[in-house]
């Protein structure tokens, strides 16, 4: 067997791999967090409930209608994005001229009703979601065996978050987007609809935490808690990598992510804790974020 | 003399009046316990966003942290129960001194964002800590002999002390608002450049309204760890520092009386719904969600608005 600095390889490759699918969640959810505030100057709370309606729209997809994991993979990402527009044009909408403080606790009111109506009537212990049978299983990489649908979500995840940079830096929707966030009154007045370009961007960065919601619904179960252990974190992801930039969300989650996994290989005790340290760390030295730009 | 105007002392005099005679006539004082708490909570995070600006999302950590050091001292050291709840309040203080010196670095969403995961932090810290007991927290509190003398256990000689500590907080809280100090926050919530040009060092008025305010929240935690006699990892739990903020928003941000009545109304509700299970949650939000669209001047400030008042 390879030892590692005194660690068994595939242990050390184990908690690497899990620390990567952990990180990929984080990439996802702080780059729908970074898009929204970009736009909407909100920190949508509710970010993690709306991840975790995504994993249950695709159980409720195969088990009510079944529909199989691949079409929910699209379904449910459009199904809740639309939800989250539904949200942006009844309610967010109203709190643009106010203080963000009052974005952060309407969206923090919205994720207490939606958690708490899915613990209602689906209880609080999880629901099982079957790995579709052609990612089930494992292949052996010669220093670990890894398996399949574990690789497939750092996989897509990458896919989704490079093709989500290469949107809004490379092309003219994006460039749009961007001088948008810039000055929304100067695009508005060159005849771009604005208000229709926030409306979009909130139901994008929503379809994201929803599709990673799929993703992770046959790792972890499908419970309605699922959002909120991953919320707290994905806001210090945010904090440490400042939500300046996009590729600076993705390589921050991915980053923490992997730390998180090492750390729990060395000291499984501080792994909870080890995201908060950083933060404390970036916060001492600079407090603006590894990505942020003045505000 | 703590600075109210006619109607907050008015209001300040309805108040005493109305904790003297409710055990009285009748209303379970276990309850009005839990709205004391709360309300000092709440007042002691009011602090913070009404007079700074400063949304603090971590404030169970100071709360939670301050119910479990008085639950620990009094059930393994015997202190007192004056002794436990100082002890509270005192580790609230060291542990604002420690998250405050970190989080007022940002402002605004950032500095709610901040003291959230540092306060989750706390909350990991707690689950695997061996003293906190983890999943089942600690349990049996005695309540002892107050002084030595007075028998806590008791519900009504309880019920004095919490009504005593929570009016002393609360003055104090007062005094601090209408100190020089207190004008140098408002000063500061309404142009932090201007205060910092007129020469404050802004950064440390911050720094020091936030060990106050997390002091009192730790007395609170402490007070409530021993009427209850149990502290758990709900306590710390980011669920309620939501509720915190949720009391106080619905009595009023930046009001004398918001965090009282909005305590009273958030833990009467829950009192009410427990039957309901999950609905607390979902009303809860619910409540902030109309709160923020529709209210955002909460009870105390809607009544103080419509009669020209500030209460």
């Amino acid at each position: 067997m390879i030892m590692i600095f005194g660690v068994p390889g595939p242990l050390l490759f184990g908690q690497l791999l899990l620390g990567l699918i952990n990180g990929a969640f984080y990439a996802m959810l702080s780059l729908g967090l970074a898009v929204i505030f970009g736009m909407l100057n909100i920190i949508n709370f509710a970010h993690g409930a709306l991840f975790m309606m995504g994993a249950f729209a695709a159980w409720m997809l195969l088990q009510y209608g079944g529909i199989g994991y691949f079409p929910a993979l699209i379904l449910a990402p459009l199904i809740i994005g639309a939800f989250g527009i539904l949200l942006e044009k009844t309610l967010i909408r109203h709190m643009y001229k106010l203080d963000h403080l009052y974005g952060l606790l309407l969206t923090f009111g919205m994720s207490l009703v939606i958690e708490g109506l899915f613990r209602n009537y689906y209880g609080s212990s999880g629901l099982p979601y079957q790995i579709p049978s052609i990612l089930d299983g494992a292949t052996n990489l010669g220093f670990m065996y890894l398996p399949i649908y574990r690789g497939w979500v750092v996989v897509a995840a990458m896919v989704v978050c490079f093709a989500t940079w290469a949107i809004l830096e490379k092309t003219p929707l994006g460039a749009t987007l961007r001088a948008a966030t810039e000055n929304a009154q100067l695009v508005q007045a060159f005849g771009v609809d604005v208000p229709r370009v926030i409306t979009l961007t909130f139901g994008g960065g929503v379809a994201l935490a929803a599709f990673a919601g799929v993703l992770a619904a046959p790792i972890y179960s499908v419970n309605p808690d699922m959002g909120d252990s991953f919320i707290n974190t994905v806001f210090a992801v945010v904090v440490i990598g400042g939500m300046g930039s996009i590729l600076g969300a993705i390589l921050t989650g991915f980053g923490l992510g992997v730390i998180e996994g090492l750390t729990k290989v060395f000291w499984p005790q501080a792994s909870a804790t080890v995201v908060f340290v950083v933060m404390v760390i970036v916060l001492l030295t600079m407090p603006r974020g590894l990505f942020g730009r003045r505000a | 003399m703590f600075g109210f105007s006619p109607a907050q002392f008015k209001g300040f005099v309805l108040m005493v009046v109305l904790i003297a005679v409710l055990p009285l006539i009748g209303v379970y004082p276990i309850f009005l316990m839990r709205v004391l708490c709360m309300a000092l909570f709440a007042c002691a995070f009011n602090l913070m966003i009404g007079y700074v600006g400063l949304l603090s999302f971590g404030h169970a950590a100071f709360f939670g942290m301050g119910s479990y050091i008085a639950a620990w001292t009094i059930k393994y050291w015997h202190v007192d129960a004056v002794v436990a709840i100082f002890l509270g309040g005192l580790t609230g203080a060291v542990l604002g001194l420690c998250l405050g010196y970190l989080a007022i670095r940002r402002s605004g969403i950032y500095f709610a964002m901040i003291t959230l995961a540092l306060a989750q932090m706390v909350y990991f810290f707690c689950n695997e800590a061996p003293f906190t007991g983890g999943e089942d927290g600690i349990q049996q509190v005695p309540r002892g002999h107050l002084f030595g003398v007075i028998n806590l256990n008791h519900d009504m000689a309880m019920y004095w002390v919490v009504a005593a500590i929570f009016i002393a907080g609360f003055l104090l809280i007062h005094r601090i608002i209408h100190s020089p100090f207190g004008q140098v926050l408002k000063a500061i919530r309404e142009n932090e450049q201007r205060a910092t040009s007129l020469g404050y060092r802004t950064d440390d008025y911050k720094l020091i309204a936030f060990i106050l305010s997390s002091m009192l929240a730790g007395v609170a935690g402490g007070t409530k760890a021993i009427v209850f006699g149990i502290a758990t990892l709900t306590d710390v739990h980011y669920s309620t520092s939501g509720e915190v903020v949720l009391t106080t928003l619905l009595g009023g941000l930046g009001t004398v009386f918001g965090p009282v009545v909005g305590a009273t109304v958030v833990t009467g509700m829950e009192n009410y719904l427990a039957q309901f299970g999950s609905w607390v949650t979902v009303t809860q939000g619910a409540i902030f969600m109309i709160c923020v669209l529709a209210f955002r001047r909460g009870i105390v400030g809607e009544i103080g608005a419509a009669l020209k008042l500030r209460l």
